[in-house]
C-alpha cells in the first residue's frame, strides 16, 4: 500500500520546474496531429496528446486501496436519478456492455433538439423508462419515452422572468434536475424551486426562493436528502448574500435557510459546531471577518455540488467567492466564503466548517464536487471526502471532522506554495496578491480555477478519479466597485490565457491514495463537461470543440469519438435501456462562462469580455456554433 | 412594411412611452444591423394610428470628446462595464460591434439605459442624472465607431495595454497545435 503523504506540498523547486519543462518539451515534440478528421471514428485512433506522468496501471483490481463508502447502495442501472448518480458523487456505473473492446462500435441511437441555444450544462435523468432533460433558461423540462425511441411524452415551461438573464453572471445555464418520490425537482434561473409529477409533468408546487433584483439567480442542480430539496443561490459577481435552503418536497415550504455570511444564528452555527482548525473557531466570524455590514453583500453563493453521508447524517457543500473580486475593498477573512460546510440535513445546523482560503484574491469559488470515499491514510482507513478545488489543490479531508489530510496540486499553481496542514491555511505567494489599481500578471490558475464546476467521476474498478479541468492563467487588475443592487459587483479587470503548454484544458486521471496524477489528455479548450466512469473501463467526456470522447480508464487511450452539433459542456450519463442495452447520453450546446463568447455573441476584440474569459477563447467561434441537442448512443 | 409598435413592459413606464412617442417611427437608415426588437421598442404607434415621422433627439454631447471621456468614467462608475466589459460584453451584449438589439440612435440608447430592457438590462432611472446618461450614450456610441471616436488608445483599459495573454504571440509549436486542431 502506498504510504500516504501528509507532509506539506513542497514549493516548486528549480529541479521540479526543469522536470516540468522537460515533460512539456517531450509533449510538444511527440504530439501527433491532435484530431481525427472523421465524424465517427472506428478502430483505435492515435493515442495523441497523452502525457504519461507515470506508467499506466495494468491490474484489473482496484489498486489504490480506496473503497466506496459501505453505506453506498448501488442503484439499479436503469436509473440515473441525480446528476452525480449517487450521494457519494461517484458518477460511476457498473454497466460494462460498452467496454474497451466494444466501444469502437458505439453508434448514435437518437437525438433530440432542446430548442435552446445557451450553454447546456445539465445531466439527463433516467427513471422508469423516461428520460428527463432540463434546458438552460427558460428552463424547459422535457420527458422522453425511451421505449418509444425518445418520443416526447410531456413538456413543462416554467416561464421564468426574462430579466433573470441580465443577472446571470456566466451564461444562463442550469446544471440539472433530480428525481425523488415520483417528482422531478429543479430550479429556474429566476429563483423558483419547482416540483413536477414525473408521470404527467403537472406542476405540484413552485416556490420563490430569491430575488433577481438583488442579483440572485439559481443555476445549480438540487439534491434531495430525507424529503428535502437542497438548493442555493448564484450571484457571487452581483453582491448577493449566499445561502442554502432546504425545501420540503411534499409541500414546497422552506424548512431551513443557512446563510454563508452574517451572524452565527443566520449561518446555522450552534452548539454542534466543531471546526477542526483554530482559524475557523470563534463567535460570529461571518460578521467580524468583514468591514462593517459588507457581509450583507459579500457573496459566498452556493451554486455547486452537494454530497451526503447518510451514516454520519451530514451533507457537504462549499460556498463561492467573496464579492467584490477586488480584495482591497473587503479586508478580513470574509467568512464564510470559500468554505466547506458539513451540516445536519434535518435542521441545517453546521457540524464543521473549513474555510479553504480566507480573503480570496482570485475568484476561486469553493463550490466544486465532493467525492466521498474511504481511503487508507498512513495505514488507517479514513472516511474521506475528496475535493478537486478551484485553487488547484486536491483536498483530501476527514469528512467526520473536517481535518485536511492532504492537499497536493493537480494543476499548475503559482499563487500558493502548498497548504499548511497544521493551520489549514494555504501559503499564499505575496507577489501574486491582487489589489486596487495594481495589475498582477500570470496568475495561475485563472479565475475559473484549475477546475470549475465541471464534475469529475470516480471508478470503483480502477480506483481513479477522472478530472475534466482547465489549464488557464490570467492577468488581473483591481478597480473600484460600486454596489448597485442587481448589477455586477466585481471591481476587477481580467484577461485569461492558456497555461503552461499552451493547451487550455485537460482530462486527467488522479490516484486519490497516492495523491498523484497518472495520466492526462491535453485538450484545446477547457474541458467544461462532466465525466462518467463505467465498469467497462471506459470513461466519457466532451469537449468544447464538439467531440464526445470515450477513453480507456487505465491508460487514457482515446477509444472512440463522435462529432456533435455544438461544443459539449453537459454531464454525460449511462443507463440500461428498456431493451436491456446500455446507452450513453449527453447534451451538446456550448456556452457557460467559458463558452459565453459563442452563446452570448461576445466581441473577441475585447479580451476583458465575460469577466476576462473571452481573451482565452477568441478562437472558439472557429470551432463551434451555438446549439442544444441531446445525443443518445448505443452499441448496434 | 414598416410596422411600428410599442409594447409596454413591467420595467418601462409612462415616461418611456412619452419618450418613444417623441422618438417617432421610421425605418432605420444607418448601415448597422438592428434586430426586430430595435424596431419594436423605440418607436411608438401614435394615438391616431397614423405612423409618425421619426424624430431624432440629438444628444447634446454627441461627438464631444471631453464628454465622451466623462461618459467612459461614468460607464465604469455605474457598473456598465460589469456586464458589457470594455465593449465586448458578458452578462450583457457586446457594445463595440454593429449589432443593436434596441437601436443605435442616441435616443434609443438613452431609453435603454433609463428604462431598461426586458431581457435583463436594468433601469437606471433615478440612479443616474439624465445629463450623465447622455454622456454615457455618447461613449457607448463611440465604442462601435458611431459619433466621434476617442483618440487612438484612449478607449482601452490599462489592463488591455499591459496584458500578455495574446494567443497570437505564443510559441511556434503552439500556433501549429492550434492550426492542426482547428483544421478538421
Amino acid at each position: 500500500m502506498t504510504t500516504y503523504r501528509t507532509a506539506d506540498i513542497a514549493s516548486p523547486t528549480a529541479a521540479g520546474s526543469l522536470a516540468l519543462l522537460f515533460i512539456l518539451l517531450v509533449l510538444v515534440v511527440t504530439d501527433a496531429p491532435a484530431q481525427d478528421k472523421q465524424g465517427t471514428t472506428t478502430g483505435s485512433p492515435e493515442t495523441s496528446g497523452i502525457l504519461p506522468i507515470k506508467e499506466h496501471y495494468q491490474d484489473p483490481k482496484p489498486h489504490s486501496g480506496a473503497a466506496l463508502p459501505s453505506w453506498l447502495a448501488r442503484d439499479e442501472e436503469s436509473l440515473w436519478r441525480m446528476p452525480a448518480r449517487d450521494y457519494a458523487s461517484t458518477r460511476y456505473s457498473t454497466l460494462d456492455q460498452i467496454n474497451t473492446e466494444t466501444v469502437k462500435n458505439l453508434q448514435l441511437a437518437w437525438t433530440f433538439s432542446t430548442g435552446q441555444t445557451n450553454g447546456h450544462e445539465a445531466a439527463p435523468l433516467v427513471v422508469d423508462g423516461i428520460m428527463y432533460v432540463v434546458t438552460p433558461y427558460p428552463n424547459i423540462v422535457y420527458a422522453l419515452d425511451l421505449a418509444k425511441g425518445g418520443a416526447l411524452k410531456w413538456k413543462y415551461n416554467p416561464l421564468p422572468q426574462p430579466a433573470a438573464q441580465g443577472v446571470a453572471c456566466c451564461d444562463v445555464v442550469n446544471r440539472g434536475a433530480v428525481y425523488a418520490d415520483g417528482k422531478i425537482l429543479f430550479n429556474t434561473l429566476d429563483n423558483h424551486a419547482v416540483a413536477l409529477d414525473a408521470k404527467t409533468g403537472r406542476e405540484l408546487w413552485k416556490t420563490k426562493l430569491g430575488d433577481i433584483n438583488l442579483g440572485e439567480t439559481i443555476t445549480m442542480a438540487p439534491l434531495v436528502v430525507k424529503g428535502k430539496m437542497l438548493v442555493g443561490n448564484s450571484g457571487g459577481e452581483m453582491g448577493v448574500r449566499g445561502w442554502l435552503k432546504a425545501v420540503d418536497i411534499d409541500t414546497g415550504k422552506v424548512a431551513w435557510t443557512a446563510y454563508s455570511t452574517g451572524p452565527d444564528q443566520d449561518v446555522l452555527i450552534g452548539p454542534d459546531f466543531k471546526p477542526f482548525y483554530a482559524k475557523d473557531q470563534g463567535a460570529d466570524l461571518g460578521v467580524s471577518s468583514w468591514p462593517p455590514d459588507m457581509w450583507q453583500i459579500g457573496g459566498g453563493a452556493v451554486w455547486g455540488w452537494i454530497s451526503y453521508d447518510p451514516e454520519l447524517n451530514l451533507i457537504y457543500y462549499g460556498t463561492g467567492n467573496p464579492g467584490p473580486w477586488n480584495p482591497d475593498l473587503r479586508p478580513g477573512d470574509n467568512k464564510w466564503t470559500l468554505t466547506l460546510f458539513a451540516r445536519n440535513p434535518d435542521n441545517g445546523q453546521a457540524a464543521w466548517a473549513y474555510q479553504i482560503e480566507g480573503h480570496d484574491l482570485y475568484d476561486y469559488d469553493g463550490v466544486n464536487e465532493l467525492i466521498l470515499l474511504d481511503l487508507p491514510v498512513n495505514g488507517q482507513m479514513r472516511k474521506a471526502l475528496i475535493r478537486p478545488e478551484r485553487n488547484g489543490h486536491m483536498y483530501v479531508m476527514d469528512r467526520a471532522t473536517g481535518e485536511v489530510l492532504s492537499a497536493e496540486t493537480y494543476a499548475h499553481v503559482n499563487v500558493t506554495r502548498g497548504v499548511d496542514l497544521r493551520t489549514g491555511k494555504p501559503r499564499k505567494v505575496p507577489e501574486k496578491a491582487t489589489g486596487l489599481g495594481k495589475t498582477v500578471h500570470n496568475i495561475c490558475p485563472a479565475a475559473p480555477g484549475a477546475k470549475d464546476w465541471q464534475p469529475s467521476a470516480y471508478s470503483d474498478r480502477t480506483g481513479l478519479l477522472y478530472l475534466p479541468h482547465n489549464n488557464l492563467c490570467m492577468d488581473m487588475r483591481g478597480t473600484e466597485a460600486n454596489y448597485i443592487a442587481g448589477t455586477p459587483f466585481v471591481g476587477a479587470e481580467v484577461k485569461m490565457f492558456a497555461g503552461p503548454g499552451g493547451h487550455r484544458g485537460e482530462f486527467s486521471a488522479w490516484d486519490p491514495v497516492a495523491a498523484k496524477k497518472l495520466w492526462r489528455i491535453k485538450e484545446l479548450f477547457p474541458v467544461w463537461s462532466g465525466a462518467v466512469a463505467t465498469a467497462g473501463d471506459v470513461v466519457f467526456y466532451g469537449t468544447m470543440d464538439r467531440w464526445f470522447k470515450a477513453v480507456h480508464a487505465r491508460t487514457g487511450e482515446l477509444l472512440w469519438q463522435f462529432r456533435t452539433s455544438s461544443g459539449i459542456i453537459g454531464q454525460p450519463v449511462t443507463y440500461l435501456g428498456p431493451d436491456g442495452r446500455q446507452y450513453v447520453a449527453v447534451l451538446a450546446g456550448v456556452g457557460g462562462w467559458s463558452g459565453a463568447i459563442v452563446a452570448g455573441d461576445l466581441d473577441a476584440r475585447d479580451g476583458t469580455a465575460a469577466l476576462g474569459f473571452v481573451n482565452a477563447m477568441k478562437d472558439l467561434p472557429n470551432h463551434t456554433n451555438k446549439g442544444g441537442d441531446l445525443y443518445v448512443f448505443a452499441l448496434p | 412594411m414598416n410596422v411600428c409598435r410599442y409594447q409596454p413592459n413591467s420595467r418601462a413606464g409612462l415616461a418611456a412611452l412619452l419618450l418613444v412617442l417623441l422618438a417617432g417611427c421610421e425605418q432605420e437608415q444607418r448601415p448597422v444591423r438592428e434586430g426586430p426588437a430595435a424596431r419594436l421598442a423605440p418607436a411608438g404607434t401614435s394615438m391616431t394610428g397614423q405612423p409618425q415621422e421619426r424624430q431624432t433627439i440629438a444628444n447634446p454631447y454627441e461627438s464631444q470628446v471631453h464628454a465622451i471621456n466623462e461618459g467612459r468614467r461614468l460607464y465604469a462608475w455605474f457598473n456598465c462595464n460589469g456586464c458589457h466589459a470594455a465593449g465586448g460584453g458578458g452578462m450583457g451584449p457586446a457594445l463595440m460591434d454593429d449589432q443593436w438589439i434596441y437601436g443605435s440612435e442616441p435616443a434609443e440608447i438613452f431609453a435603454t439605459i433609463m428604462e431598461g430592457r426586458p431581457q435583463g438590462m436594468p433601469s437606471y432611472r433615478g440612479r443616474i442624472p439624465a445629463d450623465d446618461v447622455w454622456k454615457i450614450v455618447a461613449f457607448v456610441r463611440s465604442l462601435s465607431g458611431l459619433g466621434t471616436k476617442l483618440p487612438e488608445g484612449a478607449g482601452s483599459t490599462p489592463l488591455q495595454d499591459e496584458a500578455s495573454g495574446n494567443l497570437d504571440q505564443g510559441p511556434e509549436e503552439l500556433k501549429q497545435y492550434y492550426k492542426e486542431a482547428g483544421d478538421d
